[in-house]
């Protein structure tokens, strides 16, 4: 059984278009380039056998697929990648498969596949998952694409394979925001660059000798709301990720902070301190419309949006020390969340509602945390001391943040159950506050 | 010129102080260390995609005046408090903005790396507020004294470490004529 599928020709034209504009505008950027470390692995994950595809063309294929579905299932936590070495047996297509020969390695899953050249320049990728034990095959799809969607195409593949061995939608072909930093303390340069999920491909869409703060992604993944200082005060700006184009949406006498979209993408949650003193606002986008929900002295911010944008939550010190509470979105029956510890904020909802990923201060170190909402648990992920701007995977699994290591600023991924960790490293300067995109759905398989 | 004259006065009224208060120098700084807000640097956009629209809009930032930092003042981790130490700096600033009607100053909060970068934003911002409140208590109208927070984006010490985060928690006083 075969499916068959093509990819819009959008997205050869965005690549195609990117490539020109990275040369063309920002050649000195091409240095930051984000690279993964696993920290901590998981020690009994699916052993899943995954036979490196076959490749007919001339010289090398543009891009090891089967390497980046690979390094895309080891880095989710749930699976354990067979050494190929062990393999008995290297099939291609669906008639060379012996179950027995993978039986007698223990694997659970087998995927294989072929990549092809084809006469007019593009690729043909071909896969099949199977379950070694009911010896039936789970998925299989074909693809003709160009050279620069075979990573797309190979994280589309890890997704399927994902969601089938775990019953959960695959992150993998999902983008992340974040801001660099590089330079000294006098003539520092920051970038708001947009990547893969896996760091590669970096971009900048913003570079400016003056901070960046806080991007945060539609819903619809096709803009970027963040906090700009190149006005030598914090301005609130939208940016379209694909074409540049960026409009100033808060400007306000005094701080223009912390952004966050409603669900639909209509209106914009933000700190405003333009009454004295910051206060939670939603501003509704089409016409600008302010609406205030919060009224004390005290500090309000980093606001974030239930799922169903039922609710709010936010970070005030009302109570003497920042903790996060919730409201309903129009303002009202504001509740306490946290009660443990003395610091607790930037709270960001998993997709699912039921846990916020926060920041929590222990013995004077900041850690990613959890919090239960069913029953108030605060679980801490993390051993690292100065975490922030925690955002969750867009399928619930994993918590994207910020930390120091070794003195320069890292992005670090953690599972929500705190037993697989990895980093993401720029090879210059500092890369800070991260946010993970939504599902990308332009492309459907049969 | 105009810049070096007022450093020269500035100078003049640190020594003056220093001599008849035996409190800490308000010493004068070139303007290299401290960050005049906006100083006609602008950011670059540019798109990622589809259309390949790069709108690579330079949006420059207003030109200032030539600003000099006369001091700063510290705080503790996640306080405005100005503790009596840092109320003679401030003090020493209230009586040069008295003596110098002409002289406005914009007031820069921030804080330390550690916490969460927006509630820091609101952090810096409260301590330049508690410091424009503690100047107008003693004298120097509203008016003349703007505020800005620049959170934990501006260290003025890049370290992760103790010695770091007690330079980096402050606020500066940039003056303008």
């Amino acid at each position: 059984m075969q499916h068959s599928i093509s990819m819009s020709a959008g997205r050869s034209r965005w690549y195609a278009m990117l490539v020109g504009l990275c040369l063309a505008i920002f050649a000195q950027s091409v240095g930051a380039v984000l690279t993964i470390e696993i920290t901590k692995g998981l020690e009994h994950g699916l052993p899943i056998a995954i036979v490196p595809f076959s490749w007919s063309g001339p010289g090398r294929p543009a891009q090891d697929v089967s390497a980046v579905i690979k390094a895309d299932l080891v880095r989710s936590g749930r699976f354990d990648a067979l050494p190929t070495r062990d393999f008995l047996s290297m099939p291609h297509a669906d008639k060379q498969v012996v179950f027995k020969d993978w039986r007698l390695i223990k694997a659970e899953a087998l995927v294989i596949g072929a990549v092809r050249a084809l006469p007019s320049g593009q690729y043909q990728v071909q896969f099949r998952l199977y379950d070694v034990f009911k010896q039936k095959q789970l998925a299989g799809f074909l693809y003709v694409v160009t050279a620069a969607q075979l990573r797309t195409v190979a994280h589309q593949i890890s997704d399927i394979i994902y969601q089938k061995l775990t019953g959960v939608q695959g992150a993998f072909n999902t983008r992340i925001a974040y801001i660099t930093r590089t330079g000294g303390v006098h003539h520092p340069v920051f970038r708001l660059q947009v990547a893969d999920s896996d760091g590669y491909d970096p971009r900048t869409i913003l570079r400016s000798p003056q901070p960046l703060m806080s991007p945060a992604w539609s819903p619809d993944g096709t803009r970027l709301a963040y906090v700009s200082f190149e006005h030598g005060h914090s301005v609130v700006y939208i940016q379209n990720v694909d074409t540049g184009a960026r409009w100033k949406v808060a400007d306000f006498r005094g701080i223009n902070s912390a952004p966050a979209w409603s669900p639909g993408g209509r209106r914009l949650a933000l700190s405003l301190s333009l009454s004295g003193h910051p206060e939670i606002y939603v501003m509704t986008l089409s016409d600008g419309a302010l609406k205030r929900l919060t009224d004390d002295s005290a500090i309000n911010t980093e606001p974030d949006w239930s799922p169903h944008g039922r609710h709010i939550v936010f970070t005030s010190d009302r109570s003497g020390s920042p903790q996060i509470f919730r409201m309903n979105a129009n303002g009202g029956d504001v509740e306490r969340l946290t009660f443990e510890g003395n610091y607790n904020a930037a709270p960001s909802y998993s997709p699912n509602g039921k846990l916020l990923a926060l920041i929590t201060e222990q013995q004077g170190q900041f850690h990613a945390a959890i919090l239960h909402l069913r029953d108030s648990a605060l679980q801490v992920l993390t051993d690292t001391s100065l975490d922030e701007s925690p955002t969750f995977a867009p399928n619930g699994q994993m918590i994207l943040y910020a930390t120091i290591v070794h003195g320069r600023g890292v992005l670090a991924t953690v599972s929500v159950d705190g037993s697989v960790r990895q980093m993401l490293k720029t090879n210059e300067g500092d890369v800070r506050e991260p946010a993970w995109s939504p599902f990308d759905h332009q492309l459907q398989a049969n | 010129m105009k810049n070096k004259l007022i450093i020269s006065l500035l100078a003049l009224f640190a020594i003056s102080l220093a001599g008849c208060g035996g409190q800490q120098a308000v010493k004068p700084s070139a303007s290299g260390t401290g960050q005049a807000a906006g100083a006609g640097q602008g950011a670059e956009s540019a798109g990622a995609g589809q259309t390949g629209g790069a709108q690579g809009s330079a949006l420059g930032g207003q030109q200032q005046a030539p600003a000099v930092v006369l001091h700063t003042v510290h705080f503790a981790f996640d306080s405005s408090h100005i503790d009596s130490k840092n109320r003679a700096i401030v003090e020493a600033n209230a009586a040069y903005m008295n003596a110098n009607p002409q002289v406005t100053v914009t007031l820069q909060g921030n804080t330390d790396e550690r916490g969460t970068r927006e509630y820091n934003l609101a952090l810096g911002e409260r301590r330049a507020q508690s410091v424009k409140r503690m100047m107008r208590v003693l004298g120097v109208a509203s008016d003349r004294m703007k505020t800005v927070s620049f959170g934990a984006e501006k260290p003025v010490a890049l370290g992760h470490n103790r010695a770091a985060w007690r330079l980096n928690r402050r606020v500066d006083f940039v003056y303008s004529d």
